[in-house]
């Protein structure tokens, strides 16, 4: 291959016809608080391990939508189970519930 | 639906385009990319439709690509443009014609800029003035080349020896059409169809017999953006929208591509290659890509011109799988011969991609 000094940009492209359906409601059996989050932002407006890297379960939630679940995976892994976001949660979520939930469901390894 | 509803609406976004008596001014890059588009523009209009198109040597760039390249100030590129068009006029038009959709933009962004600032545009009629002693003067109609092809595209089609049409098959030929972003997305009212339905290559399409390929990025940039190749940091920007295109384009196995920009066949054309080369990637079938012509080339080819006339050996992706589907015939071995006969050079064969 060629090597010409410049190349492709890596995608930010979102396909939604790649969303899995039947994982997310593997999710959803186990969570059903997934579908009640309105994406406020109040988790990761408190969030101890957002402060240090970009955890965001708001953000969490839009990947696995946006049929982006791996993405979604690595940024729950800097999550310390602190629970602030449950405190805050308007739609009083179980956040750290979602985010193992999250985690076991589609986490590859 | 009420049809004479769907009639008014579409009237509005139709464009008025003289028949005939236009001054024609050339792209400052096309004669480099694809040297032959230009000079089949002028035999077609003048010596096979019998129109009236003068050109000059005396005009220069427009100056758009250091204009949109922030290296010139707008002032003195309204200055170049009020020449050109005191040109025209010195010779006795009012109907301005171009070659490049840059120029074309940039063109309609000044008779708009002088339209909503009168102080403007007397300043730069001083300025012509105070530099060239020249007389200002503004074009009655401003056209680009694409539209007057459009405008004629039937009276081209009687003169066809050919269809763009499979002949082994008997099927239209699948073309992709790309109108450059300058055309009708900045003044949507100066281009046929507007910046919604832009009709000016999908109306000679089907008038020549090919069908349309509608794909999901149709009206994505074909990557041209001058910031972004002329910096080799940013080119993988520009290669990146090329890439987004032809992902999108590729599903429906399109024959071809037709374009009314210097920059979009260029890097429709050149792109195929780069990605070809550096990721094994190629959109057309064995390995082959996708040949992306001028409309000026692609009436030739109706029109029955030799191919290397046309000037499609200067293509980066073969033409020869092309003109076999279309029927033409043409000799392989004059494909790098001049117009005295001689080599004028072959470029080296590729990795990855054939032809």
């Amino acid at each position: 291959m060629v090597d010409f000094g410049f190349g492709l940009v890596p995608s930010s492209r979102i396909n939604l016809d790649l969303f899995d359906k039947d994982k997310y409601e593997e999710l959803a059996a186990v969570e059903p608080d997934v579908r009640i989050c309105m994406a406020c932002g109040s988790c990761t407006a408190v969030c101890t391990a957002g402060k240090f890297s970009t955890t965001s379960l708001r953000e969490a939630i839009e990947d696995i939508k946006n049929a982006q679940p791996a993405k979604a995976v690595e940024m729950l892994q800097a999550c310390q189970l602190c629970g602030k976001c449950s405190m805050v949660c308007p739609r009083g979520i179980n956040t750290r519930h979602l985010i193992l939930s999250i985690t076991k469901t589609y986490s590859t390894k | 639906m009420i049809y004479e509803g769907k009639q008014k609406i579409w009237s509005e976004y139709q464009k008025e385009i003289p028949d005939d008596h236009y001054f024609y001014v050339r792209s400052c890059i096309r004669q480099s990319f694809f040297p032959a588009s230009e000079a089949t523009f002028l035999d077609i209009t003048r010596n096979r439709l019998g129109k009236d198109i003068f050109e000059t040597e005396h005009h220069t760039t427009c100056g758009g690509i250091a204009y949109h390249s922030d290296t010139i100030p707008q002032e003195t590129v309204m200055t170049i443009i009020a020449r050109q068009f005191a040109l025209m006029a010195k010779n006795g038009y009012e109907n301005y014609v171009c070659s490049c959709i840059t120029s074309f933009g940039l063109y309609c962004e000044t008779m708009e800029t002088w339209r909503e600032f009168p102080e403007l545009e007397a300043k730069i009629r001083e300025n012509l003035w105070k530099t060239c002693k020249l007389e200002f003067a503004k074009p009655k109609f401003l056209i680009h080349a694409s539209d007057l092809i459009y405008k004629y595209r039937n009276l081209i089609a009687a003169q066809a020896v050919r269809k763009l049409v499979n002949v082994h098959t008997g099927e239209p030929l699948k073309v992709v059409e790309h109108i450059g972003c300058h055309y009708s997305k900045m003044f949507p009212s100066k281009g046929v169809g507007g910046a919604e339905y832009p009709y000016v290559l999908t109306g000679m399409i089907e008038a020549w017999g090919g069908e349309i390929v509608d794909y999901p990025e149709r009206r994505h940039c074909c990557g041209f953006g001058f910031r972004q190749y002329f910096i080799k940091g940013n080119r993988g920007y520009s290669l990146s929208n090329t890439h987004k295109k032809f992902e999108s384009m590729e599903p429906f196995k399109p024959d071809l591509i037709i374009t009314n920009c210097p920059g979009c066949p260029y890097f429709l054309d050149r792109w195929q290659y780069v990605i070809a080369e550096s990721t094994g990637k190629t959109y057309g079938p064995d390995g082959h890509g996708i040949p992306a012509l001028t409309y000026e080339e692609v009436a030739g080819l109706v029109m029955g011109y030799d191919p290397w006339d046309l000037g499609l050996q200067t293509h980066q992706i073969g033409p020869e799988p092309l003109l076999d589907k279309m029927g033409v015939e043409y000799d392989p071995a004059k494909k790098y011969l001049g117009k005295n006969g001689k080599n004028i050079g072959e470029p080296l064969p590729c990795t990855c991609l054939k032809g």
